[in-house]
């Protein structure tokens, strides 16, 4: 478990020291949900009826463009190979990279989610559905993101590739984040939608390191 | 390893394959589609707009077919590092996309006068429609490498990754509330679907397999001798000492 | 102890070697010599377990490192030509982050730090180290943790005599203590008493 730990701290560090480019796929986030009220009109009706499936789409592609950074610099230093030599199973080194690349993009989305959900002119009872949602769903997309990351190692035009492997595989946890929070508008209730995305991400805790261990150990042959 | 995996046996009985899948594959598709379109009674609620199911369907079997076909074959691809399998995954790529595709547009065409609608996101056309993109992503992901085995072995992982989809894409219908249809086919108590529509959906069906079978045979005979031409070259260019 | 059975590779669709076999009991080194291409780091790699062979086994303790691949990576270190450095930490944390996945104990950094003479480089940040720096730094792995298999492909490129000698040194104290080493050079790092196999291009 110390090498755990130790994994985690290091990208928090390598993260928070790199400074400006690990914030921006947040910043990313920011501009371009500016646009939307310029784009659409400042009408609160038009920002409220679209402004939660307007959050969610740039997380998506927020948690996408950042992808890159998980395993692209390792690999290409040759820090990849040292992590497999580890005392630690490829999939908990996985589980650990994951786990800081949520913490400095997922996370923020969801500490950020009631500003922004605000500036779209969202009502308060939305706002904590929309914030355990992405609370949810955000570390889903980093897992299956992890995937596809792994996957793209080396591999030409992988920064265009990514958003076609990934984004298809992004498209349920969209679709039951928004739900969540219309049910909840409408006062059917979201807990169904959280459920789900609940098992979602206990599924993906269990699945998806395998299957990016599996594509970093064909990235390193 | 299995006695039907060597190329060179491959070769043989897809060689005596082939053309019985060609004629197979032209006759059951105009079998089928004089049954289709001529003699199957019309439908008591569609009228005549319905006869579109049978192109729609059978192409929708057969890409969840080939899809399942593929996820086989990348298992044994990634286990035991068959070459053949690759091949063969590879090869049934885009001949599953191109059913996806015709699954798609043509439901979206019957949905019109069904529905109402060309398209609606409900559980079942979401599925179908990640389902298409899982093929384009596999063929893209397969061709982006400079070395074609691990091309061949990192598409053989989004392969499984994305077979997921396949139980989803099944079971849509009934975990929720669609605008599709449920199915009446494969269901526990037996098709629900008269016979006499039941019949050409079938052919329409061995159809389209016949066909697959045959593009597929192509493909991978074109792929076997694009290889022996890559070894042939590297061969000539490095004399033996 | 660790022995390599009747080994062939390819890469890229040719043939990079076949037919190795060697066997290395407690205490030895096995030097890698011959021209560049022509398989020395696809046979390190072999031996770390990061590429699969396409014929012959490799054994540790008679036992086929496939078996256990997992557990056979955490018995080696591995050099290679990239450096594995992470430039936005300083070299001691560089170090400590390799203490920490080795499950290293007590003192092994200071021990690593002091071997190739980088004490005074400890808060230096990766990306202000010259080649030669970045190549000890590299090297100051193997101290920080012990493992019985030290795989080095062209450890000696970039690095002073002083440095050098060094590295003979430490792998003098890996052959005393019964470690196991096969390293690639051209020459430039010199082992008493080594097993030598020679690649042909």
């Amino acid at each position: 478990m110390a090498a755990f730990v130790a994994i985690l701290g290091r990208d928090l560090r390598l993260g928070l020291r790199s400074g400006v480019d690990s914030a921006q796929p947040l910043i990313f986030f920011v501009i371009a949900l500016t646009l939307f009220p310029l784009g659409v009109g400042p009408a609160p009706e038009i920002l409220e009826r679209i402004g939660v499936g307007v959050i969610w789409v740039l997380a998506l592609l927020a948690v996408m463009l950042s992808l890159d950074r998980l395993f692209q610099a390792d690999a290409e230093d040759g820090s990849l190979e040292q992590l497999a030599l580890a005392d630690l199973p490829l999939e908990l080194t996985v589980l650990a990279k994951c786990l800081a690349h949520w913490l400095m993009s997922g996370l923020v989305l969801v500490i950020a989610s009631p500003l922004l959900a605000l500036l779209l002119h969202q009502s308060a009872e939305t706002i904590s559905v929309l914030a355990l949602a992405l609370l949810l769903g955000t570390p889903v997309l980093t897992l299956i993101g992890s995937i596809g990351a792994a996957l793209l190692i080396g591999a030409r035009r992988g920064g265009v590739l990514i958003a076609l492997l990934v984004l298809p595989l992004y498209i349920p946890i969209l679709i039951f984040g928004v739900s969540a929070v219309e049910a909840e508008v409408m006062g059917l209730g979201g807990s169904a939608q959280l459920l789900i995305l609940g098992a979602t991400l206990l599924a993906a805790l269990a699945l998806a390191p395998f299957a990016a261990a599996a594509a970093l150990r064909l990235s390193m042959e | 390893m299995h006695k039907y995996a060597n190329p060179l046996r491959y070769q043989r009985i897809a060689d005596a394959v082939f053309p019985w899948t060609l004629a197979g594959a032209a006759i059951f598709t105009v079998v089928g589609l004089y049954y289709a379109l001529l003699a199957a009674p019309p439908d008591y609620q569609q009228g005549e707009a319905y006869r579109i199911m049978f192109v729609h369907v059978p192409a929708a079997w057969m890409a969840l077919m080939i899809y399942g076909m593929m996820a086989v074959a990348s298992i044994i691809a990634i286990v035991w590092r068959h070459p053949l399998a690759e091949i063969a995954a590879r090869a049934a790529a885009p001949i599953g996309a191109v059913f996806t595709a015709i699954a798609l547009i043509t439901g979206s065409v019957w949905g019109k006068p069904m529905w109402g609608t060309y398209w609606v996101w409900d559980a079942r056309l979401t599925s179908v429609l990640i389902l298409f993109f899982l093929y384009v992503g596999y063929i893209a992901l397969h061709d982006a490498f400079d070395d074609p085995a691990r091309g061949a072995r990192a598409a053989a992982i989004l392969c499984l990754v994305g077979s997921v989809n396949l139980p989803i894409i099944k079971f849509s219908v009934e975990w929720w509330h669609t605008l599709h249809q449920p199915a009446s086919i494969m269901r526990a108590d037996g098709p629900a679907i008269h016979p006499s529509m039941l019949t050409p959906l079938l052919v329409m069906w061995g159809g389209y397999l016949c066909f697959f079978i045959a593009v597929h045979i192509l493909r991978t005979r074109a792929e076997l001798t694009e290889r022996k031409i890559r070894n042939l070259r590297l061969s000539v260019a490095e004399p033996a000492e | 102890m660790l022995e390599a059975h009747n080994l062939a590779c390819i890469r890229g669709g040719r043939s990079v070697f076949q037919g190795i076999e060697f066997s290395l009991g407690v205490g030895e080194v096995l030097s890698l010599q011959g021209p560049n291409g022509s398989g020395k780091s696809s046979l390190i790699r072999l031996l770390a377990g990061f590429l699969k062979p396409v014929l012959g086994e490799i054994r540790w303790a008679g036992v086929d490192i496939r078996a256990n691949l997992a557990e056979h990576r955490t018995r080696l270190h591995y050099v290679g030509h990239a450096d594995g450095i992470k430039a936005l930490l300083s070299v001691k944390e560089n170090l400590a982050f390799t203490c920490a996945l080795n499950g290293a104990a007590n003192g092994a950094l200071d021990r690593a730090l002091e071997s190739f003479d980088l004490e005074g480089l400890a808060d230096t940040p990766g990306r202000f180290l010259s080649s030669g720096q970045r190549r000890r730094l590299s090297l100051a792995r193997l101290i920080a943790g012990d493992r019985p298999i030290w795989l080095l492909d062209e450890p000696g490129v970039g690095l002073d005599a002083a440095s050098r000698e060094r590295l003979e040194r430490a792998i003098d104290r890996q052959r005393e203590q019964g470690g196991i080493t096969v390293l690639a050079t051209h020459g430039d790092v010199r082992v008493a008493n080594a097993r030598v196999l020679e690649f042909k291009g």
